[in-house]
């Protein structure tokens, strides 16, 4: 038992470990199509956040400096994003697309200009990294049978970031059901036309939505490339954008189910790492190619309404033209 | 247009695409600039690699080749007004039909019919890839930008399985399926010049350019002389004056995600069939994402697709001239050239355009304000 216990304990260890930069592009992507601006471009701003944040703590030594660097991109990226889906009423799905084909270049480009690595950043020392964090008691708690192991394994030992992004869900719930801004947001998702009766700028509201955006996907960034790496490496997001996108959709845009849907997701791909070779009884070896695709799956037959609707909020994706 | 008269067709169809253009480079020329090279230099280098010499314009044209069918695919979808952001999947898909049809026949049937019945097939498996997202959006109401991206992935898993699994060659370690009957091999370029006695470099050029600007004349003729094209604009222009009109919106979205993802497809006639002779992983290299920037460029048009498809496969080969000679830039500024265009043609189409047009109309009759 003690065996299948650890396992099991250290299998949704891993989960936590793969669902954090998932939750926090979800819960970035989520403000943003609450808001009514389409965000697709989760993996661009990612891609490039782990590159800034990895090139730039590099270069000071620095993991804080790194992340600052990583959620200015994510915010930068965020207003290219805006000004062309806000500000000229362009298409939000053509803008996200060039965000995500820009930064897969760009951040290969200039990592061989910079650091000539094939791509890649120079690897970072533990200082200049996230490093787990040991809560107290730990040690004192390693012999005590069943507590002890879910203390350790789970809960102490994750580096701060993780904290971060479980906490992020909590703090985007609030945001969006408890404040007067949260209120608006959604609003302006749902009939940007009543908003602007009221007064309130339409623009504004959605700038500022997409900007939370950038800075949660730049958090994420800075999660892969200076907490569970220690280097950015080219296309180092390698579609998890897309999983956040889809695990937001799964969730039905709304915070608590997306985070559910990010942690099954990070099973699904702890599993699928630890079934790899594996005959599971009656069934045979499950191919790892389909558990890689089952979010995927997943969420097109929830899409499709076969399992439960998900709605998206009503004045997703359309420019807001005022009337003249 | 509130005032005056429309500006000239010329402005709205050549000049401003063209500024676009000129500012996608623009932005990376202040790249080069940056990563500490000469962008004029770079230039003189690019155009050289792509164009300079027999064996660089076949390189320049097969990827042309490519990126017409996957713009081609765009195009189509967004007349109907879908996103088919999913050409990199339909085309992976197209290419799994080919092979499979070719590995089946290839030992006994002649070219002519190899040929005909690899068409069929990445057409139909292209078009099978993109009819579910279709079905989804037109019946279930989800949306086909996110189905497509879904699908994409989906493709990826399926393909990995399929070789790692199934089609492997056996007692081979890479996922690579055997290579086909060289009878099964479409003609290369050089080979068929060489027919008529025209001797040229090799390169991976092959006859699936003539059928790339087939597809272009046959994609004019559908959506600009045909029932059905018309249809399909309607329906992409206004859903709810083609439903007055009589028009089912559900049958058109589905039949042109499926004329979309054929054409798609076909990306792999020209991998499989054309240059790699043998069914392997990740032959697309990401030919659909390209095509979106050239569908925009374009301006969705076959014409301005085939002129866009010139320039990205030129940029594809002169980048890769590029990255030889200069070793700080690499093959990936061209994927953000990509980008950029992608950003100032498609996303900020509307920034510049009403500014020029409004430049280049015609003065209103007197009397009008001045």
């Amino acid at each position: 038992m003690d065996e299948h216990f650890l396992l099991a304990v250290l299998t949704l260890d891993a989960t936590l470990r793969v669902a954090t930069p998932l939750i926090l592009c979800a819960m970035a992507g989520l403000i943003s199509e609450r808001s009514g601006i389409i965000d697709i471009s989760l993996e661009g701003k990612m891609l490039g956040a782990a590159f800034a944040a990895a090139a730039v703590a590099h270069v000071s030594g620095s993991e804080w400096v790194g992340l600052l660097a990583a959620v200015l991109t994510g915010a930068m990226l965020s207003l290219v994003h805006g000004f062309a889906c806000i500000t000229h009423n362009g298409s939000q799905v053509v803008s996200g697309v060039a965000v995500n084909i820009l930064m897969s270049g760009l951040t290969v480009t200039l990592g061989i200009a910079w650091f000539a690595q094939g791509g890649q950043t120079p690897g970072l020392g533990e200082a200049e990294r996230f490093r787990p964090l040991l809560w107290p008691g730990t040690e004192a708690l390693r012999e005590v049978p069943v507590l002890g192991t879910l203390y350790r394994e789970l809960l102490s030992g994750h580096n701060l970031l993780v904290y971060v992004a479980l906490a992020a869900v909590p703090l985007v719930w609030w945001g969006l059901y408890r404040t007067r801004f949260g209120l608006r947001l959604r609003a302006v998702g749902e009939n940007p036309e009543a908003v602007d009766t009221a007064g309130i700028s339409v623009a504004w509201l959605r700038y500022r939505a997409v900007l939370l955006a950038g800075l949660l996907a730049g958090i994420a960034g800075a999660y892969l490339s200076t907490a569970q790496n220690g280097a950015f490496v080219r296309d180092m997001t390698a579609g998890q954008g897309y999983i956040a996108l889809a695990a937001m959709i799964f969730g039905k845009w709304r915070p608590v189910p997306a985070l559910g849907a990010c942690l099954l997701f990070g099973f699904l791909d702890a599993l699928a790492v630890r079934l790899q070779g594996v005959a599971l009884p009656g069934v045979g070896e499950i191919p790892v190619q389909f558990i890689q695709a089952l979010p995927y799956v997943l969420t097109v037959v929830l899409l499709a309404g076969f399992m439960g609707r998900a709605v998206a909020p009503k004045a997703i994706g359309i420019p807001y033209v005022k009337e003249r | 247009m509130a005032r005056g008269e429309a500006a000239p067709a010329w402005v709205g169809h050549v000049l401003v695409p063209l500024v676009n253009l000129a500012l996608a480079f623009l932005v990376s020329g202040l790249i080069v600039l940056a990563i500490g090279e000469d962008p004029l230099e770079a230039v003189v280098i690019l155009v050289r690699g792509a164009v300079g010499f027999e064996e660089a314009i076949g390189y320049t044209l097969y990827y042309a080749t490519n990126i017409m069918f996957a713009g081609l695919a765009v195009a189509v979808a967004f007349h109907a007004g879908l996103f088919n952001i999913g050409g990199e999947g339909q085309a992976y898909i197209g290419g799994l039909g080919v092979g499979v049809a070719l590995l089946a026949f290839d030992a006994h049937l002649p070219l002519p019919i190899l040929l005909l019945i690899s068409i069929l097939a990445s057409a139909a498996f292209g078009a099978a890839w993109a009819w579910i997202p279709g079905y989804l959006q037109a019946r279930r109401g989800s949306h086909v930008v996110i189905t497509t991206i879904m699908f994409n992935f989906i493709a990826f898993a399926l393909m990995n399985y399929l070789l790692v699994n199934v089609l492997i060659q056996p007692g081979q370690m890479s996922p690579q399926s055997r290579e086909f009957e060289p009878v099964a091999w479409l003609p290369f370029a050089h080979e068929a010049l060489g027919w008529f006695g025209i001797q040229v470099t090799r390169s991976p050029l092959n006859l699936s350019l003539l059928w790339a600007l087939a597809c272009c004349l046959l994609v004019w003729l559908l959506i600009w002389r045909t029932r059905w094209g018309y249809r399909i604009r309607v329906v992409g222009g206004n859903e709810p004056a083609a439903r007055y009109a009589g028009i089912d919106p559900a049958k058109v979205v589905i039949a042109t995600m499926c004329v979309s993802g054929a054409l798609a497809g076909f990306v792999g006639l020209n991998e499989i069939m054309g240059v790699q002779h043998r069914l392997l992983l990740n032959f697309t290299a990401g030919y659909g994402f390209v095509g979106i920037a050239a569908a925009l460029m374009g301006r969705n048009h076959p014409l301005g697709i085939i002129l866009a498809s010139l320039l990205f496969g030129a940029l594809y080969q002169g980048g890769a001239e590029l990255a030889f000679e200069m070793p700080r830039i690499t093959r990936e500024l061209v994927v953000v050239i990509q980008g950029l265009v992608i950003l100032f043609s498609g996303a900020l189409e509307h920034m510049l355009r009403p500014r020029i047009e409004a430049m280049f109309r015609r003065p209103a009759p007197a009397g009008g304000e001045g």
